[in-house]
């Protein structure tokens, strides 16, 4: 397939710069708020046909191949019958809060995009605390899920959505501190600046990092094996039990939202963004954004449902303290080698990871089906 | 940079804009007959395993989640410090680093406490 020129060049002409002129800066405004509300829309249906047809490999069964070719349309088709489903609001339920929940849990979604670098410079608005902007921004969507359960008056979907919370304030803090463990390399919270200082992907220098922070990146989102706000086996659906029509699509859209926003942060903090040679730019972000979401699925399909006091269990005791450990093992690196090719750090941070990782588990028993230290 | 926040401002309005759509495109449909909307009593109802609901739903929160919600508090607001830090950490050298150090074993021998006083143990 030839590219046309202009349209690998057009995010290039839009780069942030001062608005010199209002034009030019309403116009950078438009085409990236379009480009952005398409790319999330597109990218769910996409990763959304990836998930069922990939799943249902795993599980040696066919998944959707009715709907156009290949079961291509199955998305789509989904979408029109959801839109077209009556909406059911229980009696009891807090109407007000039941009704804004969908709106508050996407917005914020959609708010992480603003500063995902698809291309060099081609981003809403290159704000120098980039990374820190989408921590704030994506931990509100939480509000949103848990106004869902308290405004559904269910007792499943309260119960869902009081896990929920707990998991996403336990998750929190070794997603932060592994971040912490990036920036000490690239000396920049920008994201366009921490996709330029990676010569080397941060995947082979912070493997450790890495590993911590795709677990947690996990947990943050709801993915199963960390789905336990929305366990059918406990709780029916979760949350989003007594939403039907439109506003179940949008809990949808936002869980697939989410997990696209977490693959392209994972994509532009540990697997150099939009670095790669031969194809173009953006090309290679998509293609690492769908290969870390195909990982997440990955693990869906590999790994049991863990129970609520493992997971609470594994932030706190096993996460927390190695994020800690792998932080200051960054700093006096940074700062005692300063100068030395950071080629070494991969091969020693490889083995401190590894031995981190065995030696930490060892501490960890099953004793009465509870899991201790 | 300011102008860059501006971008951010303008589009959370579309961002809210669009959800608001995207909730009242099924309402306007509705009035158009094109969704069905016949509601009724046991359509109504909670969902709950066939049974009728008792008690009420929106009870306390068991207290146990709030030595999370204090073991994250004191965590996230080191972590927060923890950035500025991370930024310069090139410039400020290794005295940077023991004072880092210090504060981070202040926080973390609370973080010990919690964990053997049984505060982290999900009951």
């Amino acid at each position: 397939m030839v590219i046309p020129d202009f349209v690998l060049n057009a995010p290039l002409a839009m780069q942030v710069t001062p608005a010199d002129w209002p034009g030019g800066y309403w116009w950078h405004w438009l085409f990236f708020t379009i480009i952005i509300i398409a790319f999330v829309l597109i990218m769910v249906m996409g990763v959304i046909y990836i998930e069922r047809r990939g799943m249902g490999r795993m599980q040696s069964r066919l998944g959707p191949n009715r709907t156009g070719p290949f079961g291509l349309l199955q998305p789509v088709a989904d979408a029109i019958k959801v839109l077209l489903k009556e909406n059911i609001v229980p009696a009891t339920a807090d109407k007000v809060v039941h009704w804004l929940a969908p709106i508050i849990a996407f917005s914020p979604v959609l708010m992480i995009f603003a500063v995902i670098p698809f291309q060099n410079g081609a981003l809403l608005a290159d704000l120098n605390i980039g990374i820190l902007y989408i921590i704030a921004v994506s931990s509100v969507a939480t509000v949103g899920v848990f106004m869902a359960g308290w405004g559904s008056s269910n007792k499943y979907s309260l119960l869902g959505a009081m896990r929920n919370v707990a998991a996403i304030v336990s998750y929190e803090i070794p997603l932060a501190l592994t971040i912490v463990g990036v920036i000490i390399f690239s000396g920049s919270l920008s994201m366009n600046q921490i996709v330029v200082a990676q010569d080397i992907p941060y995947i082979l220098v912070q493997p450790l990092g890495f590993l911590l922070f795709f677990i947690a990146a996990s947990a943050e989102i709801n993915r199963s094996p960390f789905d336990l706000m929305e366990a059918d086996s406990e709780l029916t659906a979760g949350f989003h039990t007594e939403y039907s029509g439109m506003k179940f699509a949008m809990f949808y859209l936002v869980e697939y939202a989410e997990a696209i926003a977490m693959s392209a942060i994972i994509t532009t903090l540990f697997l150099s963004g939009w670095r790669g040679p031969f194809l173009p730019p953006w090309l290679w972000f998509l293609i690492k954004t769908l290969v870390v979401f195909f990982v997440m699925v990955w693990t869906r399909t590999t790994l049991p449902r863990v129970r609520i006091d493992q997971l609470m269990a594994l932030a706190w005791k096993f996460l927390f303290p190695l994020a800690l450990v792998n932080l200051f093992i960054t700093a006096i690196e940074v700062i005692f080698w300063p100068d030395i090719s950071q080629w070494i750090f991969v091969g020693v941070n490889i083995v401190i990871a590894a031995l981190l990782v065995i030696l930490w588990s060892k501490l960890f028993k099953i004793g009465w089906g509870r899991l201790e230290v | 940079m300011l102008a860059d926040y501006g971008l951010i401002g303008l589009f959370f309005v579309v961002a809210i804009l669009f959800s608001l759509v995207m909730v009242i495109i099924p309402i306007a449909l509705r009035y158009l007959k094109i969704i069905p909307s016949n509601p009724n009593p046991i359509k109504e109802s909670i969902f709950e395993c066939g049974m009728e609901t008792t008690g009420k739903t929106w009870v306390q929160f068991n207290f146990h989640y709030y030595f999370y919600a204090l073991v994250f508090l004191a965590l996230d607001v080191l972590v927060v410090f923890l950035y500025p830090w991370a930024v310069q950490l090139k410039q400020l050298g290794p005295f940077g680093l023991y004072v880092v150090l210090i504060l981070v074993f202040i926080v973390f021998v609370g973080y010990i406490y919690a964990w053997k006083k049984k505060a982290l143990e999900w009951k």
